[in-house]
């Protein structure tokens, strides 16, 4: 099986333990996903705590239309080759709240304000992308 | 001293799906249906405004009108597209310059749900590659924190749904109309948990127009209008959670929609507990249930009351969403602010058949949100 891709190479460090990348503005407020082109001037990268708290948290049941990349997009595909997934928000404390897909759990598993993890999950059959998953439910 | 201003025509062209009309002939229809309601020609009309989001230039109707020469601006503001035609003819009329203006708005959209390019709201590509670019998942993500902080049950976001296809029912311009049972709505597929498929609105088609006219010119024309008491457009303030954000700030910010909300009601000089009649954002359940409280009318948490006794139906306190809303009616982007101030005119009226309010209503609050994080309020008086 080839090596899968970052869905984006600048989206997480390439650290052994990697952290999701946002940025720091001069005042001191650090955003996420990291700006891009003019925006991200005087913008300093930033490595996001790769631990933080569950803020609230949906499921994605149908199909997403184009740009989607994730299983059932291909030209082959449809609705039923699709999978579910998790997705939430996680507030990583004194910075950031990020969107994230939400991996090894259950929708009943879940919680306001539990403890949630960095982690690297397969995407599609080429890319990787960044999840965050119940603290201590790793490999 | 700004002149009031009056909206003496209203007119429709029923929502959801018309295979034979093109999304501007939808407008053009309600335009003509506004025109006969306030006794007008084209030829009468002096300035314009409309848009709509994915079906073409507002200003092309004046093929179809008639090629009068009149001033006609195109606006896009995404869902706020209605409400910011309607602000802009509002203006126009009470700076004097004009004494009877359109504002119009159309829209006819594919079917599913919106999908939106990352690249048009300046976001990287892995956001929507992944599917994480959904306006469905935003809404499901702030209404299930709101259920956890709030005490809201699965049960009241199924009721808003119920009381939707209910008052659809009886609403000649609304899509689905007919009744669904709250086991139905609860057990139907999931969309985005908690919300299901009877939960969220379905991007849809149709069209309206309101004619806007000055007092001097109302009296000269001996027609009976409603007054626009105060229109509020906000958009997002800083630290706020909208849609399309994959970063929110830990400092929690305020709220385009109180924002609005507040600047309406200072306009207009009263309260939410003086409001009759109100059409609150429900491109789903949890939506409404959200703005209730984002819009003053009850405290955090009071949905769960105010859906169990039916203070929000049609013969309650506060009816809410009286035509069935974007859950009843779809959403056609461009014409779904301008829906609800056409409903809330014809409640005024004393026009809405059926699903007329039985509180003899002399104001009536209409509220639009959307991306990227603006909201258009409107108060009307009669």
């Amino acid at each position: 099986m080839a090596v899968l891709a970052p869905i984006d190479s600048k989206l997480w460090s390439d650290d052994a333990e990697p952290h999701l990348m946002g940025g720091r503005k001069p005042d001191g407020q650090i955003v996420f996903p990291m700006p891009q082109g003019d925006a991200a001037q005087d913008v300093e990268p930033y490595k996001l705590s790769r631990h933080g708290k569950l803020w609230s948290w949906t499921s994605q049941d149908f199909l997403p239309k184009t740009p989607y990349e994730g299983r059932g997009s291909g030209p082959e595909e449809g609705p039923p080759d699709f999978v579910p997934f998790l997705l939430g928000y996680v507030e990583l404390p004194g910075e950031v709240i990020v969107e994230t897909y939400i991996a090894h759990a259950k929708l009943d598993d879940l919680t306001l304000g539990m403890d949630m993890e960095f982690c690297i999950v397969p995407f599609n059959d080429t890319h990787t992308t960044f999840a965050y998953r119940p603290a201590g439910t790793g490999a | 001293m700004s002149e009031n201003v009056y909206i003496i025509g209203a007119g429709i062209h029923p929502f959801g799906r018309t295979d034979a009309r093109s999304g501007r002939e939808q407008g053009v229809y309600a335009v003509r249906e506004a025109m006969a309601d306030a006794g007008l020609e084209w030829s009468d009309i002096e300035c314009a405004y409309g848009g709509s989001a994915a079906a073409g230039n507002a200003d092309i109707m004046v093929n179809e009108l008639g090629l009068t020469s009149l001033p006609f601006t195109n606006v896009a503001n995404g869902c706020a597209t209605g409400g910011s035609a309607l602000a802009s003819a509002q203006m126009a009329i009470a700076s004097g310059m004009y004494d009877l203006a359109l504002a119009t708005g159309f829209d006819k959209h594919p079917r599913g749900s919106f999908n939106a390019s990352p690249a048009d709201y300046g976001l990287p590509e892995w956001y929507g590659q992944t599917g994480m670019m959904l306006t469905t998942q935003f809404f499901a993500l702030k209404i299930q924190r709101y259920m956890q902080l709030h005490g809201i049950s699965r049960t009241t976001l199924g009721r808003v749904a119920e009381k939707a296809f209910r008052n659809g029912a009886k609403t000649p311009h609304a899509w689905r109309r007919s009744e669904i049972d709250l086991d139905t709505i609860m057990n139907a597929p999931m969309i985005n948990d908690p919300l299901t498929k009877f939960m969220f609105c379905s991007p849809a088609e149709g069209g309206v127009a309101l004619i806007l006219a000055s007092e001097k010119k109302m009296k000269e024309l001996g027609a009976h209008g409603v007054k626009i008491a105060k229109i509020a457009v906000k958009t997002r303030p800083p630290d706020s959670f909208e849609v399309f954000q994959a970063g929110v700030s830990v400092k929690e910010g305020g709220k385009p929609t109180v924002l609005a909300s507040q600047a309406a009601f200072e306009g207009a000089g009263i309260g939410p507990q003086d409001i009759d009649v109100a059409q609150l954002q429900d491109t789903e359940s949890g939506a409404e249930i959200m703005h209730m409280a984002e819009n003053g009318f009850c405290a955090d948490g009071d949905q769960e009351k105010w859906l169990a006794e039916g203070v929000t139906e049609i013969d309650g306190k506060l009816p809410v969403n009286t035509d069935g809303g974007c859950l009843a009616c779809g959403e056609p982007i461009g014409a779904s602010g301008l829906r609800q101030v056409y409903e809330n005119v014809e409640q005024l009226r004393g026009r809405a058949g059926e699903r007329q309010v039985p509180n003899d209503p002399k104001t009536a609050y209409s509220h639009v949100y959307g991306a990227p994080g603006l909201s258009a309020v409107a108060i009307l008086e009669r």
